[in-house]
């Protein structure tokens, strides 16, 4: 007969709880779900911008020699335009008239015409007006004996010099929004995984199967196998969603950013370890006081609450103002912490100090609530039958 | 003390204000069959969760080998709980395969053993079927195969009988049986007294939280009132009223039956018998388990 180390111990229940979870086909559905959301979401937008983006626009006779012109301009202003010949007028103005095309230019160089079906599109009108008002600049500036290729380089050069005392991120769109996506994705999975530990606990209670397992597992290696395990599974959901989020919006060309979000993925994974391993210990104490399935929401309602508030109050402060006193403040709270220290440094708005205290704070939580939460579930799991008292379980 | 003994030793246990052990105390020895006896509520299963450590004395220790038990020495217990525990979703080998591992056994040999139990139980071709979707009588030999799936050197079951089918009963006896003439000490609750006084070497009826009574069954007989049983025909109505040492007498189906002080002769009423006529029948007969353990029942409600 061999024997059995803590360390073995701990792995094995921490590989049941694993297999068994994994193996469920509500975890692959759920993974399949959330992504397919996720990849919907990403792929309207791609959509989305590339209907917005493009205008067809095309040109007929003499106008055909700005074409280029007109679509460098164009891009200047951010405003992406496909250029198209029209040879035949006629033909043209219907599919302008049917929608195929948004724009028709024709006429002379300095005497465009446009013809649209019910509006011109502002910037294409920037754009036109600016060629136009180029090609009369340089036949005049040529009539007057200059170079107009010299004149207009030196126009470009011109430029006023700006300094920014606080230089606005670029990137803050994109940041924010992977900052509240992976604040919403920490939100499920500590409230579905604390959940899952909650339901285990019990689950072995009710079956009175504990019993068995405590006759030769301590009630330490039991929570700790349980918590491991679970956490594992809810990591490589994680992992497997937001690792399919960043090659999706990067392939797709939504967010630019595909190293912002890999980063934010990144200490979105050290948030969640900390955070699971803070509430996975207090779900599973509340578990511990009840015997059956029934009760266990009321015993967990208050423990979700908190994760709901930081999650809905988090959101909400964050996008008013990330680096507000209130929303600082919380994020360095060990209960709102992993839901909106991640979400601020996403958003890139968490000093490093910042960053760290709240870790440190995190740590030290973890381990007065695993002190804790470990012996309200030792003294709790095996007493059967009605609720039992906080009180109680806390007595040595 | 002696190797492979499992001690019970002056074990006390509280709940509040109610007492539920008083200082119980027995010994199982290697190779024996320990029933352990008495009305719900007396401590059998408040004693059992105590040796198996899922619960804490208040006092008194239990000990095996000499030694107190520790999570060492309790991994080599097999356990059977009253109110059976298995996960009820998880299939049946794996389950006894990841019960064996968590006593201890590699991988391989966790596999080999409880392939072998679920074989020897009747439950093999349920080996993949998810433990709720078995009958209660089936649930009961996969929660048996759990208790010795890892090669367990002391059994302590309770209520190992209940919910059995005539067959299963016997698998269950068979198989205690042959755990004891490994030498295993075998220790298990049971109402059903008549199979206790078939397959225990010894008894232990408990009451009020500590035993009132040990020993084999023939021990425990002696104690007990005995009776005669005679069958005289030409007998007269009293007829042994007033003989030595013979404390009452009734008649029920023709036969005398003689309720005897324990240092009465019975050769006294032979005689007498004798002297009224031809004695067909003339027997001791002694108390059933299930007798002793009404008398000591009603003691206990006299008290």
């Amino acid at each position: 007969m061999s024997t059995l180390t803590p360390g073995r111990a701990v792995f094995l229940v921490a590989r049941r709880e694993f297999l068994t979870r994994v193996r469920a086909k509500s975890f692959l559905w759920g993974t399949v779900v959330i992504v397919a959301v996720l990849a919907g979401y990403v792929l309207l937008q791609a959509v989305l911008f590339d209907r917005v983006g493009r205008d067809v626009v095309a040109f007929n006779g003499q106008a055909t020699a700005l074409a280029g012109a007109v679509e460098q301009t164009a891009q200047s202003l951010s405003y992406d335009i496909e250029v198209v010949d029209a040879a035949d007028v006629a033909d043209a103005e219907r599919r302008v008239r049917e929608g195929e095309l948004d724009a028709l230019v024709t006429g002379a160089a300095d005497a465009l015409r446009v013809v649209v079906k019910d509006r011109l599109d502002e910037q294409l009108r920037t754009a036109l007006d600016l060629v136009v008002k180029q090609q009369v600049l340089s036949a005049q500036l040529a009539e007057a004996g200059l170079d107009p290729a010299t004149v207009t380089a030196n126009v470009a050069r011109a430029q006023t010099a700006v300094v920014a005392l606080e230089p606005e991120d670029d990137q803050e769109g994109p940041r924010l929004a992977i900052g509240l996506v992976i604040a919403g994705l920490l939100y499920y999975s500590l409230l579905v995984y604390g959940t899952m530990v909650a339901q285990g606990v019990v689950e072995e209670k009710s079956s009175r199967v504990v019993e068995l397992l405590l006759a030769t597992l301590r009630p330490w290696q039991l929570l700790l196998g349980k918590v491991v395990g679970l956490g594992a599974v809810g990591l490589v959901q994680l992992l497997l969603i937001g690792g399919l989020g960043v090659l999706l919006s990067s392939l797709s060309g939504v967010l630019d950013v595909a190293g912002l979000a890999g980063g934010a993925l990144a200490t979105g994974v050290l948030w969640y370890l900390l955070g699971f391993f803070l509430y996975a210990t207090v779900f599973a104490a509340a578990a511990s006081l009840v015997s059956r399935q029934e009760e266990l929401q009321s015993v967990l309602t208050p423990i979700s609450m908190v994760i709901i508030i930081a999650f809905v109050v988090g959101i909400n402060l964050m996008i008013q103002d990330p680096s507000g006193t209130a929303v600082t403040v919380l994020s360095l709270l060990p209960p709102f912490a992993p839901i909106m220290m991640p979400g601020r440094m996403a958003v890139g708005v968490a000093p490093a100090w910042q960053v760290l205290l709240a870790v440190l704070l995190a740590l030290l939580a973890i381990a007065a609530i695993t002190w804790l939460g470990g012996r309200v579930y030792a003294n709790a799991v095996l007493r059967t039958g009605a609720r039992v008292r906080l009180r109680d379980a806390l007595r040595p | 003390m002696a190797h492979g003994v499992l001690e019970i030793d002056r074990v006390s246990k509280r709940y509040g204000d109610v007492v539920a052990l008083r200082e119980m105390t027995f010994q199982v020895h290697p190779g024996e069959l320990f029933g352990f006896v008495g009305s719900n509520g007396a401590g059998k299963t408040t004693t059992m969760r105590i040796a198996l450590g899922v619960l804490a004395a208040d006092s008194g220790e239990v000990r095996w080998n000499g030694e107190p038990i520790t999570l060492e020495t309790r991994r080599r217990i097999g356990y059977m709980p009253e109110e059976r525990g298995l996960y009820p979703r998880m299939k049946v080998l794996e389950q006894l395969v990841y019960l064996a591992e968590l006593h201890g056994l590699s991988p391989a040999e966790a596999r080999r053993s409880a392939e072998a139990w679920i074989t020897r139980l009747g439950v093999r071709e349920r080996r993949g079927d998810e433990v709720q979707k078995l009958s209660l009588g089936n649930q009961q030999r996969v929660q048996l195969a759990a208790a010795l799936v890892h090669q367990p050197e002391v059994l302590v079951l309770d209520e190992p009988f209940s919910g059995l089918d005539p067959v299963a009963v016997d698998v269950m006896s068979q198989v205690l049986r042959e755990k004891a003439a490994e030498g295993v000490p075998v220790v298990f609750s049971s109402h059903q007294l008549d199979l206790v006084e078939r397959l225990c070497d010894r008894v232990g009826i408990v009451r009020g939280g500590s035993l009132v009574a040990c020993g084999t069954v023939d021990e425990l007989r002696a104690g007990g009132d005995s009776r005669l049983v005679v069958h005289a025909p030409a007998a007269p109505p009293g007829w042994a009223d007033g003989l030595a040492g013979v404390r009452s007498a009734h008649v029920s189906g023709g036969r005398t039956v003689l309720e005897l002080a324990p240092d009465a002769d019975d050769q006294v009423v032979l005689r007498a018998a004798l002297a009224t006529g031809p004695v067909h029948e003339f027997t001791r007969q002694r108390p059933s388990l299930t007798e002793l353990f009404r008398s000591v029942v009603t003691e206990e409600n006299a008290a």
